[in-house]
């Protein structure tokens, strides 16, 4: 209590003493730990998981992705997306063989091929970060006298990576136990996947005092295959060249067997200690503090092995500063804080103070931040320009859409007259209304399902939809008379239902009903009532939606897509018959079946990028334009703020290990602080002499009251 | 006394027993376990392989209720009614649906909500009893109807304004205490101040006008103008005489949310940053976390229960007359 009443008054005797100077009261960080370069960044929700094997949201990559590193990488300046070794010493080679296991040649065709082996080779002289983990002796017991706070505060040791962790973490994501997402997909093509997945859950009822990591080694996986201590090769089933995107993202980040074997300590999981929580990697830091309810701290990693920033940059980057820490040792910051910050006003009040480096734009702070001219282009708002904060802006590699469910009676189907009714709706719908009204202009109308800097994807006349727009000097709408047109010839005259002589009646499920939404639905409906079409509206929660979904009993939905990797095979699968939701569970949601389609996705998905490619691609694109299973939407346009002091951003969305090429300038920062949050007492001062003058009244009237007769 | 505790702390059972299965058919209602199982998963590339093995590693592959494919206690036992509940009973939470153990995430997360909680009451009561005895003291004045204008101007201002306002003018426009953020111990002591000032403020209104309430009611009884007439000053008659006396109502209303402080509050929290419980519950509804749901539920019943036999203890420290038999 003394202790509390001694920083009170300690504080009161601060605010005092900083009314004659230039001190800082507001500022949300512990002073002392603002040493070195320090990246604050935050999190609006606690992770699930940090397993590599497990995560697979972007606000999980944002952590795991600086601690674990993964095979390849995507150079952080180059665009089109281009693969590089991380902790591969070079791209694998690739050798093809037929069902026979006989080598073929390098240029076979796809249908000869039944494995791939990917032959990797992985970087020397690269250690684990500092780690209880690999001091054998604290497994199954630690120290007495470990008050339990902090890993850290325990022996550390580390080892040099070799290609059994990476083995390892190949047969982790095949455990059941491990519950990695990928599971059932890596099934499909790793060899021996299967095979090892179902023995591991048989070991397990066999074996139970086996610990994971002694299950996990003791058998091998036919697919995966250790060469020497430094190279191992992967075979997986045909041809699949998108597989090299996989081994580029933290689901095959290598983990040692000694981190499964120190956290199954029970001390350490009764205090929320876990692989899932506390990641053992190799990367440019290491997760120092994890309170998931609070604050994360990233520190750099003292063992990280040698690498520099890019000493070359795509077109797009040049000339942008990006290249003036080139060829230098990375990371370039030692700390990064994620601070837990729930709410958007707070965040942006604080990025506005200067304690926050970056900061997205809510649609509250949208016209406080961004302006857009006469012609339509968006330029920071003077304010934010006079605080020297610079605005990135990138379409991101996702899309939104409205889908038709092809199984449904009405709207499904390859009928000439269901073609031509989903035809006169995505006319109909206007987007570029849509992204002027929610999306703030935030967002490109898509013309098919491929996103811009995706391989496949045709920008200007070459690329839009005909069935929709047409080239007038820019991709312009058709108008509300054509899908009228079209309308009528799929057999509703105006919108009316031949059937009961009644406007055509249509149902949008969604699980988004809520008061916030009611524009957004307001706004649907009146599309609709574009064409004398009424749209009835089925609100329902996230396990319903979801049920019909899986079901295939929605009509007209909305759905989205983020891709997991920069290859056009990750959108196209999207509408591949064998992947539909329906049927297969895969992720076609709308359900669409189209022969010609399915066989070009077949042809294309095994291609490399070349022209052929691209030939096959803009086919399918085509017919999946014509039949239309899906108002193509548009594509979220990501804006982002940063300040002076931060340098080398740049908007690589594909790239999740981004942190370690971002540098800070610490004098500025604080220099712009001070400038900023100087504090203001005058207001206090006028609280209290006002609360002075109604004293006065009060005691006038106190006596009156003590001098008046009692009774 | 002692007997009217054990009589009160035998009646915790059966209702903690009905809370446990309205919440466990409430909840199961709305949710399958194969829901459960696909909103722990993720939404990409999720097969019902991947459920069913996360149901069975958690136990939600047994029949909800009633086992009919087991014999005997089993038909009860071997259901996740059964493996669910249990454990509560002695107070063993376990672990959340996410993997995490649920004591030690209550145990680090209830020390930021007291630190926002425990000022907030005590210097929120003190402020509400003191200006609600002046108004008293100034009854009928034109300083009365002032300040009860005001109570009623504060009390009709949503909770939220007085945080986004005062986190604006206090935090960015003056720049006296940081707009949101936590840290423990002695370092926490500038974030936790605007958070309390803004819960004091906020519920001055109405908590004024009801100890105001209170008050008026002790105010007209016939020992305050006995006290009056043997000499007493206005003021010691109501800081001394009617503020003891009108203790019973005031503990009724303070005493029973003492054990509930720390599952904090959800909007404050939520704003400042602060790592409390108060999202606790939420987020486990949301995430569909059963095993967070029932806990707090259970712990939220179970603490309810004993504030309400506290407050029963406290009337009779507070008045003589009062006997728990």
């Amino acid at each position: 209590m003394i202790k509390v009443v001694k920083v009170a008054s300690s504080y009161l005797l601060l605010l005092l003493a900083s009314a004659c100077s230039d001190g800082v009261l507001n500022n949300p960080y512990v002073q002392n730990e603002e040493v070195g370069k320090v990246i604050y960044s935050s999190f609006s929700e606690r992770p699930k998981h940090l397993d590599p094997a497990r995560a697979y949201s972007s606000n999980e990559y944002a952590i795991i992705a600086q601690v674990y590193e993964s095979l390849f990488q995507y150079h952080y300046l180059k665009k089109p997306y281009q693969l590089e070794p991380l902790l591969a010493s070079a791209m694998p080679s690739l050798s093809y063989f037929n069902k026979q296991g006989e080598r073929l040649p390098d240029d076979a065709v796809a249908a000869d091929i039944a494995f791939t082996e990917y032959h990797i080779t992985i970087v020397e002289n690269t250690q684990f970060q500092p780690h209880p983990s690999f001091n054998v002796d604290l497994h199954g017991k630690l120290p007495d006298d470990w008050d339990g706070t902090s890993l850290y505060d325990l022996p550390l040791a580390t080892r040099d990576l070799n290609v059994d962790d990476f083995i390892y973490q190949i047969k982790r994501l095949a455990d059941p136990s491990t519950q990695s997402p990928i599971a059932g997909l890596m099934a499909n093509y790793i060899v021996g996947f299967t095979d090892f997945s179902e023995h591991q859950s048989s070991l397990r009822n066999k074996s139970p005092g086996l610990t994971k990591s002694q299950r996990l080694r003791s058998i091998a996986m036919s697919g995966v295959k250790k060469i020497d201590p430094k190279r191992f090769s992967i075979r997986i089933k045909g041809k699949y060249p998108q597989f090299i995107n996989w081994l580029a993202m933290p689901f095959f980040s290598p983990m040692p067997w000694e981190a499964d074997e120190f956290y199954l300590n029970p001390v350490l999981v009764v205090k929320n200690i876990t692989l899932d929580w506390f990641p053992v990697g190799t990367g440019p830091y290491f997760l120092a503090e994890n309170n998931p309810n609070r604050r994360m701290v990233l520190s750099k990693n003292p063992n990280f092995h040698l690498q520099r920033y890019p000493a070359e940059a795509g077109k797009e980057a040049q000339g942008k500063g990006l290249l003036s820490d080139a060829g230098k040792k990375l990371p370039l910051t030692d700390k990064v804080i994620f601070s837990l910050e729930k709410e958007s006003i707070p965040y942006w009040n604080k990025f506005i103070q200067g304690y926050y480096d970056v900061s997205g734009i809510s649609s509250d702070s949208f016209d406080q931040a961004v302006s857009f001219s006469s012609a339509g282009d968006v330029a920071l708002t003077e304010n934010m320009s006079q605080r020297g904060i610079e605005l990135q802006t990138a379409v991101t590699t996702s899309i939104f859409y409205l889908g038709f469910n092809m199984l449904d009676k009405l709207v499904g189907g390859h009928s000439v007259k269901a073609k031509k009714l989903r035809q006169a709706i995505s006319i109909a719908i206007d987007y570029e209304e849509y992204i002027s009204i929610f999306q703030n202009g935030r967002g490109v109308p898509a013309q098919g399902i491929i996103p811009p800097e995706i391989f496949g994807h045709l920008a200007d006349e070459k690329g839009i939809n005909p069935v929709v727009y047409q080239w007038k000097n820019g991709p312009r709408r058709r108008s509300i008379d054509e899908a009228k047109v079209l309308l009528t010839e799929a057999g509703y005259d105006n919108g009316i239902d031949p059937k009961n002589g009644e406007p055509l009646v249509l149902y949008f499920d969604t699980m988004d009903s809520g008061p916030d939404s009611k524009a957004r639905l307001n706004w649907l409906r009146k599309q609709f009532n574009k064409l004398n079409i009424q749209l009835v509206i089925r609100g329902t929660d996230y396990n319903r939606f979801q049920e019909k979904m899986r079901n295939g009993n929605a009509q007209l939905f909305m759905w989205g897509w983020n891709a997991d990797y920069p290859d056009p095979e990750n959108f196209l699968f999207l509408l591949y018959g064998k992947n539909s939701k329906a049927l297969h569970g895969g992720e076609n949601a709308a359900n669409y079946q189209n022969a010609q389609y399915d066989a070009l996705f077949e042809k294309m998905s095994k291609m490399d990028n070349t022209s052929q490619r691209q030939a096959i691609i803009n086919q399918m694109v085509n017919v999946a334009r014509q039949d239309a299973p899906w108002v193509w939407g548009f594509h979220p346009k990501a804006f982002s703020l940063y300040h002076a002091w931060y340098k080398n951003a740049y908007p690589n969305l594909m790239a999740n290990n981004t942190t370690k090429y971002i540098n800070i300038d610490p004098a500025l920062r604080q220099q712009y602080q001070a400038k900023w949050n100087k504090p203001v007492y005058w207001p206090l001062v006028l609280i209290l002499l006002i609360c002075a003058v109604l004293i006065l009244p009060a005691y006038l009237i106190y006596r009156r009251i003590e001098r008046s007769t009692a009774l | 006394m002692i007997n009217y505790i054990i009589r009160r702390l035998l009646y915790v059972l059966p209702v903690l027993m009905g809370v446990n299965i309205l919440t466990f058919v409430l909840f199961f209602v709305v949710n399958s376990p194969d829901d459960m199982a696909r909103m722990q998963l993720g939404d990409k590339h999720v097969s019902q392989q991947a459920v069913d093995n996360w149901k069975q590693q958690r136990g939600y592959n047994l029949p909800l209720l009633w086992n009919e494919q087991k014999n005997g206690l089993q038909t009860v036992t071997e259901t996740i009614f059964f493996k669910k509940s249990v454990g509560l009973f002695v107070f063993d939470l376990g672990m959340s649906d996410n993997g995490r153990d649920i004591v030690s995430d209550i145990s680090q997360r209830m020390w930021p909500s007291l630190a926002i909680a425990i000022p907030s009451l005590v210097f929120g009561v003190l402020a509400n009893i003191t200006f609600a005895l002046l108004l008293i003291f100034y009854r009928g004045s034109y300083l009365e109807f002032g300040g009860l204008f005001i109570c009623i101007t504060l009390m009709s201002i949503s909770g939220l304004f007085y945080i986004i306002a005062g986190q604006f003018f206090i935090g960015k426009l003056l720049a006296l205490t940081p707009i949101s953020g936590y840290a423990p111990g002695i370092d926490g002591f500038k974030f936790i101040i605007l958070p309390v000032l803004i819960s004091i403020v906020g519920g001055l209104g109405s908590g004024i006008r009801w100890y105001r309430t209170l008050f008026l009611e002790e105010a007209a009884k016939d020992y305050v103008r006995t006290a009056k007439a043997k000499g007493l000053s206005d003021l010691q008659v109501l800081f001394k005489h009617v503020l003891k006396n009108a203790m019973i109502p005031i503990l009724t209303g303070i005493v029973v949310i003492l054990p509930l402080l720390f599952m904090g509050s959800l909007i404050t929290e939520s704003f400042f940053g602060i790592p409390g419980l108060g999202s606790y519950t939420i987020d486990a509804i949301a995430s569909q976390d059963f095993a967070i749901v029932r806990s707090m539920v259970f712990l939220g019943s179970f603490l309810y229960i004993i504030g309400l036999l506290l407050t029963d203890i406290s009337y009779t420290l507070v008045d003589p007359r009062v006997r728990l038999d």
